[in-house]
């Protein structure tokens, strides 16, 4: 990335301080641990899984844009595939629902190995461009493979029993698991971050010459950091999966990679909590709006406009610089 | 031509199932051709890719539409009017919205054309549902030519013809032309040629407008081929940024070569094995990125 983004972004890296960073993010993780707990007594829970798996996988595509500096605009082909992997083995297979998701996030972990290989060659608007071209070529397989259905998708996968004594029927018991891997995914990508191997990824988004001049070798943690995005992504399409008994094309679709570049710009690009508060909130907005067919687009294409003309640190990008702690 | 026949008949192929898709595939890499150039040269100047080039290649037909349907204007009046019309609403949201950005990330510019794109598309498939509007062929080009391993339609050879014709014309304006030569200048340093007196923020405007004009051109070309449809360029434009890929961007003559090669190629896959002539671009993409990371005739960025 250019400069100019860079100081668009807040990066807890160049924090002053950096165990206050870490005594107020840990406030601020409690307080979201504590509200996602409480929430379901209030909210329908079938919706906060949703917004819970959409920020799993908003909170990976971040670790590329936010950290490595690469817009992946494919991302959905993780999610989607990932879900059909996870579908295909509790259905067909009759595997139980952890084995399911995990086989699910190996084959968007493979995927994203493949995937990234490509296109970690090229940088910028060309890594955009070639990310969203291999998308939809995985798309039109996906669209005529015969395991995944076709237009039908594979409908009523079975929840099944998890590590057999935990009945996913259960809404309750569903949520919690939902939320488990949420915070198993969403605390494996802040260690990641603030983990030797992310001071080198983002010093490679700061200035790749330079990191190439220490010694580092940038393509290798491209990479890497792709395929863990692409992994992370897979594991939330996969408990996706599981949680709406379905996976179809629309998880496959380029809307699909759009909306997830759009929850991360709407939060925050860059910041640990962002992609939460983005994905939580477009998808209330599309909660509403969903009878309204078209105006959905319409009103996300307009975010997406304000955002880019005027918002461009999002909602927690904005706080973090009011309450000038990054979050 | 007598020759021919014995080819496809060793191939298994009914001759007019191969010639009826080398037409299609012409016709298809007309479009594409057009598109990656308008494409192409936006990029090459403002460094961004359109994400919007599909919603107005879809507002040139809707264009067209409106023209017969509301004002008694037919194709001919489409041709001039919808390029025109679309180029001054390019220019104006670059003059408004894309001008801002400049300084900022490339990806900015892509993010919000692409927020553009989803507006337009909406708002259309809110006010005409997701089903096309029929839109005549003009009658000066109605039927066709029999030439005697098949039918071609003279429409579709207008659509080849006057194709060629607008990318060889564009190609002469900015290789072989004193404009084209301070547009080429432009996008290789712009500091410098400003220094020189030349407005270049005007010339990047003009540039965004001709590439928005382009890509309605081709939608009013596209109307009585394809319906009119509100969703019509959201998947083409996928396709298109894959033959940039191929092509390299910023390269003229190479989107409109691989738009041409890339559209037979196609056709041809639908006749020899049809599951692949949805991804076999993008295959070729991938294939091509791993020989020549920057395309077929792209310079190393």
């Amino acid at each position: 990335m250019t400069s100019s983004v860079r100081a668009e972004l807040e990066d807890e890296t160049t924090a002053a301080a950096p165990r206050m960073t870490l005594r107020h993010q840990a406030v601020a993780f409690v307080v979201m641990v504590a509200v996602l707990a409480v929430l379901p007594f209030f909210v329908y829970p079938i919706f906060l899984m949703k917004a819970l798996c959409f920020a799993l996988f908003a909170c990976a595509f971040n670790l590329l844009i936010g950290y490595v500096g690469l817009l992946s605009f494919g991302h959905a082909v993780f999610l989607g595939s990932a879900g059909y992997v996870t579908a295909h083995a509790a259905k067909v297979w009759g595997w139980p629902p952890e084995l399911a998701i995990l086989a699910g996030t190996a084959a968007a972990g493979a995927l994203g190995i493949a995937v990234g290989a490509l296109a970690i060659r090229s940088r910028g608007i060309y890594f955009a461009n070639i990310t969203l071209a291999l998308a939809q070529m995985i798309y039109f397989f996906c669209l005529q493979a015969k395991f995944t259905g076709g237009e039908d998708g594979i409908q009523s996968v079975p929840r099944g029993m998890m590590f057999g004594f935990l009945d996913l029927r259960d809404t309750t018991v569903m949520y919690f698991v939902v939320l488990a891997i949420f915070l198993a995914g969403f605390l494996l990508l802040y260690r990641t971050i603030h983990s030797p191997f992310g001071q080198v990824i983002k010093a490679i988004r700061e200035n790749e010459a330079r990191a190439i001049s220490l010694g580092y070798r940038p393509e290798h943690y491209k990479l890497i950091a792709f395929a863990l995005s692409a992994t992370l992504s897979g594991l939330a399409g996969g408990t996706k999966a599981i949680v709406f008994q379905l996976a179809s094309l629309t998880d496959v679709h380029w809307t699909m990679s759009g909306e997830v570049v759009l929850m991360t710009l709407l939060g925050g690009l860059g910041t640990v909590f962002g992609p939460v508060m983005g994905a939580f909130l477009l998808s209330t907005i599309e909660h509403y709006l969903a009878q309204l067919g078209a105006w959905v687009t319409i009103v996300q294409g307009v975010i997406f406009v304000v955002c880019v003309l005027a918002f461009r640190r999002g909602v927690v990008g904005e706080i973090a610089r009011l309450i000038r702690k990054p979050l | 031509m007598r020759g021919t026949p014995i080819v496809s008949k060793l191939l298994g192929i009914p001759p007019q199932a191969l010639f009826g898709q080398l037409l299609i595939g012409l016709i298809n890499g007309s479009f594409y051709a057009l598109l990656s150039l308008g494409l192409s040269v936006i990029f090459g100047l403002l460094n961004i890719i359109n994400f919007a080039h599909g919603a107005q290649y879809m507002m040139g037909a809707f264009v067209a539409y409106f023209l017969l349907q509301y004002a008694g204007l037919g194709y001919w009046w489409a041709l001039l009017i919808a390029p025109l019309l679309m180029a001054a609403i390019g220019m104006a949201l670059e003059r408004t919205t894309l001008n801002r950005l400049y300084h900022l990330d490339h990806l900015y510019g892509l993010l919000l054309t692409f927020g553009f794109a989803l507006v337009i598309q909406g708002v259309f498939r809110h006010e005409f549902g997701s089903s096309g509007l029929p839109y005549p062929i003009p009658p000066q080009l109605s039927g066709g030519q029999n030439l005697g391993f098949m039918f071609l339609p003279n429409y579709r050879a207008w659509v080849i013809v006057f194709s060629v014709g607008v990318c060889l014309g564009t190609w002469f304006v900015i290789e072989r032309t004193k404009l084209g030569a301070y547009l080429r200048a432009a996008t290789e340093n712009p500091a410098l040629v400003r220094a020189f007196g030349i407005n270049v923020p005007r010339m990047i405007t003009l540039t965004y407008g001709f590439g928005a004009g382009l890509a309605a051109l081709a939608g009013v070309l596209a109307a009585p081929i394809y319906q009119v449809n509100p969703l019509m360029g959201a998947d083409l434009i996928i396709v298109v940024f894959a033959v940039v890929v191929i092509g390299g961007m910023g390269s003229i003559m190479g989107s409109v070569i691989t738009g041409f090669a890339l559209g037979v190629i196609e056709g041809l896959t639908k006749v020899f094995y049809p599951e692949a002539s949805n991804t076999v671009i993008f295959v070729i993409m991938a294939i091509v990125l791993l020989i020549r990371p920057t395309g077929l005739f792209g310079r190393s960025p």
